[in-house]
This record gives C-alpha cells, sequence and structure tokens, in this order.
C-alpha cells in the first residue's frame, strides 16, 4: 500500500510540474526577464534601436533627471504626477459613489427590470476603450452633443472641450477675480512647478476625459456591489426590519458596515488602475493641450517610443510601478487582513 | 398624523401572505409610489446615460459629413447614407479586424490550454515548489501592463519578434488572472471524481482530461469570454508589438492611429462605424453569454 501511495505521490509530482512548465516558461520569458532588463535599462541610455548591449550605462541619472534636476524631464515628470493626481482625486471617489448608489437602487425589491439595467450599464465596460473614446470625442468635440445640450443652460457658445488647457480650479479663482497668481504661490515651486501651477485642478480636457472614465468603470463597481449586497444575509436585513427600524437607519447601521470590505476593495482597485490612464489619453489628446493631459504612463509611452530615450521611459515607468505596489499592498491587506 | 395608515401593527409571523405582498407593504400609499417614482427616474437618467452615446454613435456612421455638422443630436439620419462603410476598406479596416480576429483566437486558445493546465496543477496536484509557483503567479497579477509595455518591446526585439504575430500573440496568451480563476474553480469541483477515476488505473493526465475539463465547462466559458474581451480590446500590447508594420495592426491600434491622423476635421462617420465594428463582436457574446461576464467580475470582486 505504502509503495503504492508512494508512486502516486511522485507521479503527482512529474505531472504537477509538467503541468505548470509551460505557464512558468512564458511568464520567465514574457514577465521576469523582461522587467529584470528593463531594470538594466533604466540605468543606461539607450535609445531603443541598436542592440541595448551597446547603450552607455549612466548610473542613477534616468532618476535623477526625473526627481531632482532642473530641467524639462522633471517638469514634465511633476506635470505628470500633478495632472494624474487630480485625475485620481476626481474619479475614484465619483465613480465609488456613483456606483454604490446604483447598486442600492438597483437591489431594491420593489424595482422591476433588474437585468435591464444592469446589462445596460454594465455595457461600456466591457467595450473597446479606444472605441469609447472616439464616441467621447464625438460627443465632446465643438460642434457636439455635450456642447448642443450645454449651450442653452449655460448660455455659452460652443465650449472647447478637447483643446481646452486651462485648469479648472484656475478658472474657478477667476469667477472670483483672481486671474494671476499671488506671489507666494508664483515665487515658491516643487520639483519645478510653482505652487499657482500645482492648484490649477484638472485641465478643461482632462475633465472631459475623468467623465468618461467614470462612465466607463460605474458598471463594474456597480457590479462588485451588487455582489456584495446581495451577500448580505436576508435575515438580517429582515430582523431589523422587524425591530421598526427605518430604511436610513437600516442602510447606515447594517448596510453600509457590513459593505465596508467591498468599499475598501472598490477604493484600492479604482486607486490602482486610475494611476495607469493611457488608452484615453492616447486617443482623445496625446498628453495635450499644454501637457496638462500628460500622465506618467503616457509619459513612458512618449519618452521610450517617440522620443527614444528608453533609459528615461523605463525610469518612469518604475516609479509607477512602486506607486502602484504600495497601492497594492495596501489593498491586500485591507481586504485579506490575515495574508501578506 | 394620526390618520398614518402604516401605525396598523405590522402583521407578525405571517410569512405566507407577506412573501406574495410587497416587501414594504406596510408604508402609506404616497410614500410606496414617491419611493418608486424616485427609483425608476434614476435608473432610467443612468440607463439613458449610458445607452445615449451608442445610439448617437450608430446614428452617426448611417449620417453625410454634413449632417453630423449641422445636428449632431439626431437619432434619425434625414438621408441614410453608407458612405462610412464603404470607406472602411479604404483605411484597411477590414485587415485590422482580420487581425484582431487572429491575435484573439490564438491568444484565447493559448489561454484555455495554459490556464486550465497550470490551475489544476495549483489547485490539485501536490508537488514540490507549488506554493512558490502560486506565489509568482500572484505577484505577477500585481505588474501593471505600461510597466511591461517596454520590456516586452526589448524582449521581443532579442527574439525577433517584433512586427510579427507571434509577437502579437505569445505574451498576452500568458496570463496569471486566468490561472487564477482556474484554480479557483477547480478547488470547487468535488475531489471523489478524480479519486474514483484514478482508483480505476487512469493517469493524472486522462483524469485532467476526461473528468475534470468537461466538469469545468463553466469556467472554461468564463475563461474564454473574459480573454476574448481582454484581448479583442487589448490596445497597448499591439500598439508596441508591431511598431513598423501597418499591415499587422489590430482595430483598436488602427481606429486609434487613424483619429490621430485626422488632423482638425475628423471624418466622425467613418470612426463611430469602425468603433461600432469593434465592439459588435464583444457586445454579442456579451448578450449571449451575460451571466458569464458577470460571475467573472464577481470572482474578481470576491477573491481580489
Amino acid at each position: 500500500m505504502n509503495a503504492v501511495r508512494r508512486r502516486l505521490q511522485t507521479s503527482e509530482a512529474i505531472a504537477g510540474w509538467a503541468f505548470v512548465t509551460p505557464v512558468l516558461i512564458g511568464l520567465v520569458v514574457f514577465l521576469i526577464v523582461p522587467i529584470l532588463m528593463a531594470l538594466w535599462i533604466s540605468f543606461r541610455d539607450w535609445n531603443g534601436f541598436t542592440p541595448p548591449g551597446q547603450s552607455t550605462f549612466v548610473g542613477v541619472d534616468n532618476y535623477r533627471a526625473l526627481l531632482l534636476e532642473q530641467g524639462v524631464k522633471r517638469f514634465d515628470f511633476a506635470l505628470a504626477i500633478r495632472n494624474n493626481l487630480y485625475y485620481v482625486l476626481g474619479v475614484v471617489p465619483t465613480q465609488t459613489a456613483i456606483a454604490f448608489l446604483l447598486a442600492v437602487v438597483v437591489n431594491q425589491k420593489f424595482l422591476r427590470g433588474k437585468s435591464f439595467f444592469r446589462t445596460a450599464y454594465y455595457f461600456p465596460s466591457i467595450t473597446s476603450s479606444i472605441a469609447i473614446s472616439l464616441i467621447f470625442i464625438f460627443l465632446f468635440q465643438r460642434t457636439g452633443a455635450i456642447n448642443f445640450l450645454l449651450n442653452p443652460i449655460l448660455a455659452s457658445d460652443n465650449m472647447n472641450w478637447l483643446e481646452n488647457a486651462n485648469g479648472v480650479f484656475h478658472n474657478l479663482f477667476s469667477v472670483f477675480g483672481v486671474t494671476t497668481p499671488p506671489t507666494f504661490l508664483a515665487e515658491n515651486s516643487v520639483m519645478g512647478l510653482t505652487l499657482w501651477q500645482w492648484i490649477s485642478g484638472p485641465s478643461v480636457t482632462m475633465y472631459a476625459i475623468m467623465i468618461l472614465a467614470t462612465w466607463t468603470t460605474l458598471g463594474t463597481l456597480m457590479l462588485v456591489f451588487l455582489a456584495g449586497l446581495q451577500g448580505i444575509p436576508n435575515e438580517v436585513d429582515e430582523a431589523t426590519m422587524v425591530d421598526g427600524a427605518t430604511a436610513w437607519q437600516r442602510f447606515r447601521h447594517v448596510t453600509l458596515p457590513m459593505m465596508k470590505p467591498t468599499l475598501f476593495f472598490v477604493l484600492t482597485i479604482g486607486l490602482i488602475g486610475t494611476w495607469q490612464v493611457f488608452d484615453q489619453i492616447f486617443a482623445i489628446s496625446a498628453g495635450g493641450p499644454q501637457k496638462t493631459t500628460l500622465t506618467p504612463a503616457y509619459l513612458v509611452y512618449r519618452e521610450g517610443f517617440r522620443g527614444s530615450s528608453m533609459g528615461t521611459a523605463t525610469a518612469v515607468a518604475f516609479i509607477l510601478f512602486i506607486i502602484i505596489i504600495v497601492l497594492t499592498l495596501i489593498q491586500r491587506r485591507v481586504v485579506n487582513p490575515d495574508e501578506v | 398624523m394620526s390618520t398614518d395608515i402604516s401605525t396598523s401593527s405590522p402583521q407578525p409571523a405571517t410569512a405566507p401572505a407577506a412573501a406574495a405582498a410587497p416587501v414594504d407593504a406596510g408604508q402609506p400609499t404616497w410614500k410606496r409610489i414617491g419611493k418608486r417614482i424616485l427609483g425608476y427616474a434614476v435608473l432610467i437618467l443612468f440607463a439613458l446615460a449610458f445607452i445615449m452615446p451608442f445610439a448617437l454613435a450608430i446614428a452617426t456612421s448611417f449620417k453625410t459629413r454634413a449632417e453630423v455638422q449641422a445636428n449632431p443630436l439626431g437619432l434619425i439620419p434625414q438621408q441614410v447614407t453608407f458612405e462610412a462603410y464603404r470607406a472602411m476598406a479604404a483605411v484597411d479596416l477590414p485587415r485590422w479586424a482580420f487581425n484582431s480576429a487572429v491575435v484573439t483566437t490564438f491568444v484565447t486558445l493559448g489561454r484555455l490550454f495554459l490556464d486550465s493546465l497550470a490551475g489544476y496543477a495549483l489547485a490539485r496536484l501536490k508537488f514540490p515548489g507549488r506554493a512558490a509557483v502560486f506565489a509568482l503567479v500572484v505577484g505577477v497579477l500585481a505588474v501593471p501592463g505600461i510597466v511591461l509595455a517596454i520590456p516586452r518591446f526589448i524582449v521581443l526585439g532579442q527574439l525577433g519578434l517584433l512586427n510579427s504575430y507571434a509577437g502579437l500573440i505569445l505574451p498576452l496568451a500568458v496570463d496569471a488572472f486566468g490561472i487564477f480563476l482556474m484554480k479557483q474553480f477547480f478547488e470547487s469541483i468535488p475531489k471523489e471524481m478524480e479519486e474514483a477515476a484514478r482508483m480505476d488505473g487512469a493517469t493524472i493526465f486522462q483524469t485532467f482530461w476526461r473528468i475534470i475539463l468537461p466538469l469545468a465547462a463553466p469556467g472554461l466559458i468564463a475563461l474564454t469570454i473574459l480573454s476574448f474581451q481582454g484581448s479583442w480590446n487589448e490596445f497597448l500590447h499591439p500598439l508596441i508589438a508591431a511598431p513598423s508594420d501597418p499591415s499587422l495592426r489590430t482595430l483598436p491600434v488602427g481606429l486609434a492611429l487613424l483619429r490621430g491622423a485626422g488632423g482638425e476635421q475628423l471624418d466622425f462617420p467613418l470612426l463611430m462605424a469602425g468603433s461600432l465594428l469593434t465592439t459588435i463582436p464583444v457586445a454579442i457574446i456579451f448578450f449571449t453569454f451575460q451571466r458569464y461576464f458577470i460571475s467573472g467580475v464577481a470572482a474578481s470582486g470576491v477573491k481580489g
């Protein structure tokens, strides 16, 4: 019997390795080795065309140029961080709140047609990001549907959405008469950007892209919330109903606490996803106007494939990677406190 | 206010009767109607916000450029034209669609094969190093696509696979999420089935192929759909893997570059027609296999 068991164990070990070997080769060739090579490139000056071995070693120069040295690289990197920061701060809370609201409404027992609404909301999430971006360009162009609808309300004349570098906060300040920066904000700078530039808010064009991102992601997040809501045992809800709690009290004291893990999950996948925005930027604005939609992810592409500056591009990629890893670790810890 | 109907005693423990009545039967009528009006108003408003852009895109693709300019909101073209669909051939769009189909098919087949093998081994087979392999898979899940763009470009260059179908397909066929999904799925299948087969003398591969895979059909369907959608819509990888061969562009890449080349006066009927063509295959799959999509999202939400 022991001999049989041992033979079975051996055959399981062989089969186990045989089953995972193809995937392991793939992971090593297309993930592990590439990442190590990119790390190596980030310490070199390589144009992307000549054999990488012929590139020159430059130490931490690529990182220094992005983070410390005065110049266009640090300026662009700071702009990219600023733009993406506003993007994250605008998109994540908005999409989370609206998705939660939609899930709660769709989950109401007294409403019918759930599956229709669920389908309608989820559909944009499965559509090509490029196709969606082109549709949004059409909607937001000067003579497009959005302006057609907004002109009467704003009494404005075909607002320029897609090539508008004005910061939303700057626009807001100008409503209160502040059009030139106070000297304190104009004269102090962080990473080559004046404080006035830091507090610009997202540009109008970035704002339009934020609307697009929120619109696209809502459906997925709503489904995650819906799964969470349906995971709340019926008995809990019914028990509180018998206790005479109002709908609001039930929501506040039963639903919300029970949804906390889902809420954290949605917030963190939102944070991780929004730091990688690329497709929409590529299709809609290519980083413009005046670099106000430049993001770290787009900077990686621009430096590497347009600027032939692979060293800088990989350095940006690794800094972005660190940001995302930190956010992922926080997420893992929050979602599964026992693991990691 | 003493006439409030809801003060009538809440019927205790009449479960069968309560099951038939609406959940909020105890509330005053105006409140119940008000709640429904508000609820449907929210639902319909958002449904319009999600459906209208697609409806406008469809209408626009059948309009003349002049009409699009004059009336971007019209849902019914005054003068139906198929100009945009005819213009597709001139911009090589059929070629892009063909490339997308080839890449999507092979990536999906590759994922089905690799992910189910690895997922099964990680779920059921005891072999030394299993924990390490699984840790690697989970670790790889966290690496964002944009971080991989340049590394993959470098490796494809070294392997001589830039500007080739192999370069478009192979890196996408290795996919950590699918392994994760299949592992979870295999773990949900009762062990007794395979133990019985093994006792009858079947080899591990025979057990996997004849007993387990058929049982795992729902999981395989979910994986097929997710990888179809993912690779059909993939933009970044085909953009960097075939940088200098226009005949290897996929639909998303071709469309994005077409828009970039459009300058000031974009041909919106053509762009909308192209976008719709990109959307239709995924839409068909989506409407056919909706519940698998939704369970896939739920699974990713539960496990993180």
